[in-house]
C-alpha cells in the first residue's frame, strides 16, 4: 500500500495495520467489479454535468476563433511574468493555506489547550471575509501612508521612502498573505473534518507499534487525510486562480490580469477566452495530477469503533502558548482587517439605516439560500453516482463539473450570458414564429441565471466537502445495505444520508457564505434595480470611497457569521457515535 | 406515438403561450427605460430620480463595471435594455463596433452639444468631460505648470503615483501620446514615466494624491472631479488640502479630457422614453446637476462647471479628436505591456 507512503523504517506490523485500515479489501473490489449499473446514472449525470460546464464550454466556443496578435504580443511582453507570478501565488497560498490548516486543525482536534474550544470556532471566522476586503484592509494599513509605516517614520524620525525598508504589500509576497490568511479557513475544515472521523484505534494502534504522536501524525493521520488535504488546497488555488479584486488591488500582475487588460483594453474578447481557457487546462492537469498520485486510494477505515478523542493536555505556560500560536490565523484573516473596517464604520454609520441596504441583505440571504440548497443537492447526486454507478463517463465526468469554480467570475458570467441568451432568443424564435408573439428573455437576466451561475461557480465546494465525507463511509455498508434489499436510492436515504450531515451542512454553510460574498458575476447577471450586499459595497468602493463602503463590507462579515459558526459546529460535532464536544 | 408526442408538446405549446402574453403585457404597459451603466449608481441617481420626478417615466438600472456591452450583444434582439452609460469614450466607441447601439437623431441634443462631443453618425454622445491632470505637493513642488512629457525627465524620478497602466484612464492619456508623438516616442515616454514612479502603479487616483499626502511622491496623475469627491470626505479632505492642481499641457496642445457618455440601445424597446432621458440629460438641469454634483466638466455649451471647479483655474482640452483615441487604445495597452509599466519602477 504504497499510496500510503508509510516510509520505509516502518516496521512491517505496522504496515500491515495501515495496509487493512486503509486498503480496500478484496471482496469489496470484487464486488465493485461485478455489479453493473443502469444507464441512467449516466444520462443524468451527463445531463447535469452538461449544465455545470456551460459557461465553461462557452468560453472555449469563444476561444475556437481566430484572436489576431493577442498571443503573439502577450508571449514578447508580460506573460512569462505573469505566467510565474501566477504560479508563484498559487504555490505560496497552497503551502501558506496546507501548512496553517493542517497544523491549526491537527492542534486542535488532537491536544487540549486553554480557550481551545473558542480558538477552534474563531479559526473558521476568515471565511466569511471577501478577499478583495481584506486587500484594501491591509493597503489601508501597510502602504507607505498608512498608520504603521507613518507610526515607524514619526518613532525613527524618517521621512522619505529612501529612508528605511519595509516590506511591500503590493507584491506577490503581500498578495500570498492576504488571500492564505482568508483561504486558509478551507483547508483547516476539510483537514478538521478528516481528523475529527479518523478512528482513534488507527492512531492507537501506530503508538503501541512505537511511532511517537508526531510520528503517527505524519505516518498515519497525514495519509488518511490527504484527500480531505487535497480537496482543501484545490479550492485554495481555484479561488486564488479567480481573484481578481485583491490581486488588482494589490497591484500583482496574474494571469487574470492579463485576462482583463487583452478583453477591456484590446477589444480581444477571442484572446482573453483563450488565455482562460489555458488556465482552465492548467487547473484541470494540476488536479488530474494529484489524483494519479493517490490513485484508488482508499482512505476511510473498516473499523466501526469509535472512541472520544483522547486529548493531550498541554498545560502550563505551553498551553496558552498554543492557544497564542494556534489562534494566529485568525488575527490575521480577520482580527485585524476587522479593526480596520470597525474604524472606518465608526465614521460612516449612516449607510447602515437606508432602506436600500435592508434589501440588499435580504436579497444575499435569499440568493445565499437558494443557491446552497441547490448546490448540496446537485453535489451530493453526482457524488453518490461516482460512488454506486462510477464507470469511466460519470467518474471524469463528476470531478469536471466543479471546473467554473477556476474562472474569474467575469469570464464565467459572459459564459453563462451567451448560451442562456441564445437559448432565451431560440424559444422566442420559435414562439414568435408559431404564435405571433415575443416570449423576450426568459433566464438571461433572471435571479434564476444568478442562482445557477452560483451553483456552477461554487459547485466544486460542496462538491469537494461532499466527496470526501462520501469517501470516508466504507462501501462495506453500501454492500451490507445492498444485500439486504436497499436499492441504491435506498440505500442513499437510509444509510449515506444519515451518515453525511455533517458533511452536507458544512457544504450547504460553505456554498451560503461564498455566494455571500461573491462579486463579479452578481454585478454582470443581476436583474434590474437589484442589489446584494457585495455589490452594494462595489457600488461605493468602485468609487475610491472604501470607507463609506465599509459598513456594507461589515455586514457581509456579520451575515457571514453566523452561517460561519453553525459551520464549525456541524464539523467539531461530525464525529461517529459522539455528538458534540 | 404520434398523437403521445402532441399531448407531450401540449402543455409546452400552453405554458409558452402563457409566458409570451405575459412577456408582452409587461412591455406593454409599463412607462419606463432600462438603463445599463458603466458608471457606478451614486454618480448617476441624483440625475435619475430627478427624470422620474419631471416625466413620471421609471427607470429601470443595473451597474456593472465589465461585461454590459458583451451582456447586450448575446441579449441580441430581446435585449431590454435602452440606453447605455459609460464612464470614459473607449466603451462608446467599443459599443458602436460591436453593433449594440444605434443613432439618434435629436434637435435638442444636437443643438447644446458640440460636434466634438457627438458621433457623427449619431451612435452616442458625451455628458461630462473630466480632464486627466497632475496634482502635485503644494509643499514640495514650487512649479505651477507642468506637461505630460516632462513626466518622464529624470528629475521626478521616484516621485509620481499613479493607477495601473492598464486601467482605462491611463489607457487613453496614453493613446493621446502616441496620437501627438508616434508610437516610439510615446513607448521612451511611458518607459520614463515608469522609471519616475514611486511605487507600483495599483490602487485607484485618490490613493496616488494619498500617498503625496504622505510623502511617498510628489505628484499625482487623477482625474479632475476626484478633487471635489474627496473635499467632501472627512477623512480625505486633508489629502485633497495637501495637492494643487496643474494642468498639463496648459501651454501648448491643452489638457488630456476624456468624457462620460451615452448611446441609444440598437434594440431598445422603449425607444421614446430613452430618447427622453437623453434630452433631459443633456439639457441645462441635468447638466448643472453633473457639474455640481460629481464636479465634472459639462458637456453641454452654456452650461458653466461648478464654482470649485473654476477655482483650479480654466481648462483648455486638448482638441485630439477621440475617434483618434480610441482607435490607438489597443496601441496604448499594448506598449503598458511592452515596457512592462504595471510591474513598476526598477522592473
Amino acid at each position: 500500500m504504497t499510496e500510503l507512503s508509510p516510509g520505509p523504517s516502518l516496521r512491517p506490523e505496522l504496515k500491515d495495520v495501515v495496509r487493512r485500515l486503509g486498503g480496500v479489501p478484496e471482496r469489496v473490489l470484487v464486488w465493485r467489479a461485478r455489479r453493473r449499473a443502469s444507464p441512467g446514472w449516466t444520462a443524468t449525470v451527463a445531463a447535469i454535468v452538461a449544465v455545470m460546464l456551460m459557461p465553461v464550454a462557452a468560453i472555449f466556443w469563444i476561444s475556437l476563433a481566430p484572436s489576431g496578435d493577442a498571443w503573439s504580443h502577450l508571449v514578447a511582453t508580460v506573460l512569462p511574468e505573469a505566467l510565474v507570478t501566477t504560479l508563484l501565488l498559487a504555490i505560496g497560498v497552497g503551502i501558506l493555506t496546507l501548512v496553517t490548516g493542517t497544523a491549526a486543525a491537527w492542534l486542535v482536534t488532537m491536544y487540549r489547550f486553554p480557550f481551545r474550544g473558542a480558538v477552534d470556532r474563531l479559526l473558521v471566522i476568515p471565511l466569511a471575509m471577501p478577499s478583495y476586503i481584506t486587500a484594501y484592509c491591509y493597503v489601508d494599513l501597510l502602504d507607505f501612508a498608512g498608520p504603521v509605516q507613518t507610526a515607524l517614520r514619526g518613532l525613527f524620525g524618517w521621512t522619505s521612502p529612501a529612508d528605511y525598508w519595509f516590506p511591500d504589500i503590493r507584491s506577490t509576497g503581500g498578495a500570498v498573505f492576504v488571500l492564505g490568511s482568508v483561504l486558509y479557513p478551507y483547508v483547516y475544515l476539510t483537514a478538521r473534518a478528516s481528523f475529527v472521523q479518523q478512528s482513534v484505534c488507527a492512531l492507537e494502534v501506530a503508538r503501541t507499534l512505537g511511532r511517537t504522536p508526531m510520528g503517527t501524525f505524519w505516518s498515519v493521520a497525514l495519509p488518511l487525510a490527504r484527500p480531505a488535504l487535497a480537496a482543501g488546497v484545490s479550492l485554495v488555488l481555484m479561488e486564488s486562480l479567480n481573484d481578481l479584486g485583491a490581486v488588482q488591488h494589490l497591484g500583482v500582475q496574474t494571469l487574470t490580469a492579463s485576462i482583463y487588460a487583452t478583453w477591456l483594453q484590446r477589444s480581444n474578447i477571442v484572446g482573453a477566452a483563450q488565455l482562460a481557457a489555458v488556465m482552465m487546462i492548467c487547473v484541470t492537469a494540476v488536479i488530474v495530477i494529484e489524483r494519479l498520485a493517490r490513485r484508488e486510494a482508499m482512505s476511510h477505515h473498516t473499523t466501526g469503533r469509535y472512541r472520544s478523542i483522547p486529548f493531550q493536555d498541554i498545560e502550563g505556560w505551553r498551553g496558552y502558548a498554543a492557544a497564542a500560536l494556534s489562534v494566529l490565523p485568525f488575527v490575521g484573516g480577520f482580527g485585524i482587517p476587522l479593526v480596520i473596517l470597525l474604524d472606518n464604520a465608526a465614521t460612516h454609520h449612516d449607510r447602515f439605516l437606508s432602506l436600500d441596504f435592508l434589501s440588499a441583505s435580504l436579497n444575499s440571504l435569499m440568493l445565499g439560500v437558494l443557491a446552497a440548497i441547490a448546490a448540496v443537492v446537485i453535489a451530493l447526486f453526482l457524488a453518490y453516482a461516482r460512488r454506486v454507478a462510477g464507470n469511466g463517463f460519470i467518474r471524469p465526468a463528476v470531478r469536471a463539473a466543479g471546473l467554473g469554480y477556476a474562472l474569474p467570475g467575469t469570464v464565467l458570467a459572459i459564459g453563462l450570458i451567451v448560451p442562456l441568451s441564445g437559448l432565451d432568443n431560440w424559444v422566442d424564435g420559435l414562439v414568435r414564429e408559431h404564435f405571433g408573439v415575443s416570449t423576450g428573455l426568459i433566464l438571461s437576466g433572471s435571479l434564476a441565471a444568478l442562482t445557477l451561475a452560483y451553483v456552477i461557480r461554487f459547485l466544486a465546494v460542496a462538491l469537494g466537502g461532499i466527496d470526501a465525507g462520501m469517501d470516508r463511509i466504507s462501501p462495506n455498508l453500501d454492500a451490507a445495505a445492498r444485500s439486504l434489499g436497499e436499492t441504491a436510492l435506498s440505500a442513499l436515504k437510509r444509510v449515506h444520508l444519515p451518515l453525511l450531515v455533517p458533511a452536507l451542512g458544512s457544504a450547504a454553510l460553505l456554498v451560503f457564505v461564498d455566494t455571500m460574498k461573491e462579486l463579479p458575476a452578481t454585478l454582470l447577471l443581476r436583474p434590474f434595480d437589484f442589489d446584494t450586499l457585495a455589490t452594494y459595497v462595489y457600488g461605493l468602493a468602485a468609487l475610491e470611497q472604501f470607507e463609506e463602503a465599509t459598513p456594507g463590507a461589515l455586514a457581509i462579515v456579520v451575515v457571514g457569521l453566523v452561517p460561519v459558526l453553525l459551520l464549525h459546529q456541524a464539523v467539531a460535532g461530525g464525529r461517529a457515535g459522539h455528538r458534540g464536544e | 406515438m404520434r398523437t403521445s408526442s402532441i399531448h407531450r408538446l401540449g402543455p409546452f405549446a400552453a405554458a409558452a403561450a402563457a409566458l409570451a402574453a405575459l412577456a408582452v403585457s409587461t412591455v406593454a404597459t409599463a412607462q419606463e427605460v432600462n438603463v445599463y451603466s458603466y458608471r457606478e449608481p451614486d454618480l448617476i441617481t441624483p440625475m435619475l430620480d430627478a427624470f422620474k420626478a419631471k416625466t413620471g417615466i421609471k427607470v429601470r438600472f443595473i451597474y456593472a463595471k465589465e461585461g454590459l456591452i458583451e451582456r447586450m450583444a448575446a441579449e441580441g434582439r430581446n435585449s431590454p435594455a435602452d440606453v447605455l452609460l459609460t464612464n470614459e469614450f473607449g466603451l462608446l466607441s467599443e459599443a458602436k463596433s460591436k453593433g449594440v447601439t444605434s443613432p439618434v437623431t435629436s434637435a435638442a441634443i444636437e443643438s447644446v452639444l458640440p460636434a466634438s462631443l457627438r458621433d457623427p453618425e449619431g451612435h452616442w454622445f458625451g455628458l461630462t468631460r473630466r480632464a486627466r491632470i497632475v496634482y502635485a505637493s503644494k509643499e514640495r513642488v514650487g512649479q505651477d505648470a507642468i506637461t505630460y512629457e516632462e513626466l518622464a525627465d529624470p528629475k521626478w524620478k521616484g516621485k509620481i503615483c499613479i493607477r495601473s497602466g492598464q486601467h482605462t484612464y491611463n489607457i487613453s492619456l496614453i493613446a493621446s501620446m502616441i496620437a501627438h508623438h508616434g508610437e516610439e516616442k510615446a513607448e521612451a515616454w511611458l518607459k520614463g514615466l515608469k522609471d519616475n514612479l514611486a511605487r507600483k502603479p495599483a490602487g485607484g487616483d485618490r490613493e496616488a494624491v494619498r500617498d503625496v499626502k504622505a510623502g511617498l511622491c510628489d505628484l499625482a496623475v487623477g482625474n479632475t472631479y476626484y478633487m471635489g469627491a474627496m473635499l467632501k470626505n472627512p477623512e480625505q479632505a486633508a489629502w485633497a488640502e495637501a495637492v494643487k492642481i496643474l494642468f498639463p499641457n496648459a501651454a501648448d496642445r491643452g489638457t488630456h479630457v476624456n468624457i462620460s457618455g451615452m448611446a441609444m440601445a440598437a434594440n431598445a424597446p422603449n425607444r421614446e422614453n430613452a430618447q427622453k432621458l437623453m434630452e433631459f440629460l443633456v439639457a441645462p438641469e441635468a447638466q448643472a446637476m453633473y457639474a455640481e454634483v460629481n464636479n465634472e466638466y459639462p458637456a453641454a455649451e452654456g452650461v458653466k462647471a461648478s464654482a470649485l471647479v473654476e477655482s483650479w483655474g480654466s481648462l483648455k482640452p486638448d482638441p485630439l479628436a477621440l475617434s483618434k483615441i480610441a482607435e490607438l487604445r489597443k496601441k496604448a495597452s499594448e506598449l503598458v505591456d511592452k515596457v512592462k509599466f504595471d510591474l513598476g519602477p526598477g522592473s
